[in-house]
């Protein structure tokens, strides 16, 4: 069949049944944009997994004036209790690097990360303590440190930086499965709506498959306008929704979230690029199977 | 060209065969009148010809190849190398006279510059000169049928299978149709034409199968619709 037979006969196709192909279009942007959702939060997990696996320590808060844990007696660190802790934590084999925060530099970071937030104004020198920043070699071996070293003279609290971010994950993961979820049901309408235009598509044009049949035209020549409709339709859907995955990304992670946190921990518009060669994949195959499937019965001869 | 070798049909669902132990061979360029009454098996024998239908028991062979044994996607093949004409000629309304005609040849992958020559030449042999831009329905129902001869013939078949092509067409115009035929039979073209019409197998006298409940009960070389020497019975319906 020429190329260009083949364009017209795919054009007045999807203009006898506008609106169904714009139902599979929208239906199949939805369903790809929550199935993006999902595997770009799942991105996002791994991102910043990444990012603070790279940083992750152990904080050993030491006592300052104003500590109100039991353990410091209502008295500050003394240097000695901080040199011997120092030493203690260098003699481990887990621990990379250990370096000492004073009240005043915590305060400065502070000053520094909260920059554009106003509960930076009500914090002053000398609320936050010092402390000790324990690099480990390797991050999950946390706990062999955080034990050891509660109870020691001058220190207020350990506090581990993987506890917090396992609930962040944990909360990223619920949100990949649901919408994933979400994305499979909408990804079976599509399916199903799919097929669907196909048989009325096809009941349109029962006059001419009757007179392809009859003439001899081969079973690819007959499906071909078919599944060409479906796939340019479909891809439609799913640039569509890379478009909104694109904007999303770009407004709310990119420009937004980068204001709060640093940048280097949040997927962007690049992590979109690669995701969409995999949807439109899939969104092809899943259009060419369903037309071959759905046009059988009008093929048999 | 055509043979029916000991061919039964069985529809499903129905206890009577179409066509039954049916033997018959049509040889290259001959012009057959397939006639008998409404139910007689004529449709049955064209739809099996055509490999609509397959056969229930039986050889059918058509153009060298045995239908039982052509798979699927060989049917395809099989349906270039014959034309087929119906009572309702079955054009696409949204498609002019020349279009309705290339259609044909665009679906089986034919060049651009083959359709561009071939179809006005069939339009011209079967009188349709000048028509070309016409849509079906400002045309008589003489020259939709033209067109539809025009279509199944354009890929110059060697066989054309007819299903009461004049069905629909009062009796002058049916026998021009029927002359259309005649021409193109001549060109060595296969012509098998199932028909109810006494005076168009009168006045062509060529071979006439006659079939009655799935049997054939006549084969005549040069016969009339009636069996020579029968007298007509003109029933109210216009079938004897």
């Amino acid at each position: 069949m020429q190329a260009r037979f083949l364009a017209s006969e795919v054009g007045s196709g999807l203009r006898r049944n506008v609106s169904m192909a714009v139902s599979v279009v929208l239906v199949t942007m939805v369903a790809m944009f929550l199935l993006g959702l999902g595997l770009l939060a799942q991105r996002q997990a791994d991102t910043m997994k990444g990012y603070w696996y790279d940083r992750i320590q152990v904080s050993i808060y030491l006592c300052n004036a104003n500590a109100l844990a039991p353990n410091c007696e209502g008295k500050a660190a003394t240097d000695a209790q901080r040199t011997a802790l120092q030493d203690q934590l260098e003699a481990l084999p887990e621990v990379k690097q250990v370096f000492y925060e004073s009240e005043q530099q915590a305060f400065q970071r502070f000053k520094e990360q909260f920059r554009n937030s106003p509960i930076a104004g009500n914090v002053q020198e000398g609320d936050l303590p010092p402390s000790l920043r324990v690099q480990l070699d390797d991050p999950t071996k946390f706990r062999n440190v955080t034990t050891q070293f509660e109870d020691a003279p001058g220190v207020a609290t350990v506090q581990d930086q993987e506890k917090v971010l396992s609930k962040f994950f944990t909360i990223i993961n619920w949100v990949t499965v649901f919408a994933v979820f979400l994305a499979a049901l909408m990804a079976a309408c599509a399916a199903l709506l799919m097929a669907t235009t196909i048989r009325q598509a096809a009941f349109i044009r029962r006059r001419e498959i009757g007179i392809m049949r009859l003439v001899g035209a081969s079973n690819w020549t007959i499906r071909a306008p078919f599944i060409s409709e479906m796939v340019i339709v479909s891809a439609v859907g799913v640039l569509l929704a890379v478009g909104l995955l694109i904007g999303l990304t770009q407004y709310v992670f990119t420009e937004g979230a980068s204001q709060i946190a640093l940048s280097q921990a949040f997927i962007g518009v690049s992590d979109v690029w690669l995701l969409a060669p995999w949807m439109l994949g899939g969104v092809v195959l899943i259009a060419v199977g369903t037309s071959v499937v759905t046009l059988r019965r009008y093929l048999r001869v | 060209m055509i043979r029916f070798e000991n061919v039964t049909k069985v529809y499903p669902r129905s206890t009577r065969p179409a066509l039954d132990a049916v033997d018959v061979d049509i040889d290259r360029g001959e012009f057959v009148f397939v006639v008998g009454p409404s139910g007689s098996g004529k449709s049955t024998m064209l739809r099996l010809a055509l490999r609509e239908e397959a056969a229930t028991e039986g050889v059918v062979l058509v153009a060298g190849h045995d239908l039982r044994k052509l798979s699927t996607r060989q049917v395809p093949r099989l349906r270039r190398e014959m034309g087929a004409v119906f009572q309702d000629f079955r054009l696409l309304p949204n498609k002019t006279v020349h279009e309705n005609v290339a259609y044909a040849l665009q679906v089986i992958g034919k060049p651009r510059h083959a359709i561009r020559q071939l179809v006005p030449e069939t339009l011209e042999m079967v009188g349709l000169a000048g028509k070309e831009k016409r849509f079906p329905h400002q045309l008589s129902g003489g020259e939709q049928q033209r067109v539809a001869i025009a279509r199944a013939v354009v890929n110059r078949p060697q066989i054309l299978l007819c299903d009461e092509p004049t069905g629909n067409l009062d009796q002058a115009i049916s026998l021009d149709i029927v002359r259309l035929l005649d021409r193109i039979n001549r060109t060595g073209t296969t012509i098998v034409m199932a028909t109810h019409d006494h005076d168009i197998v009168n006045a062509l006298r060529k071979r006439v199968l006659q079939l009655a409940d799935g049997h054939v009960v006549r084969d005549e070389r040069e016969g009339n619709y009636h069996p020579t020497g029968e007298l007509p019975v003109v029933t109210t319906d216009g079938e004897a």
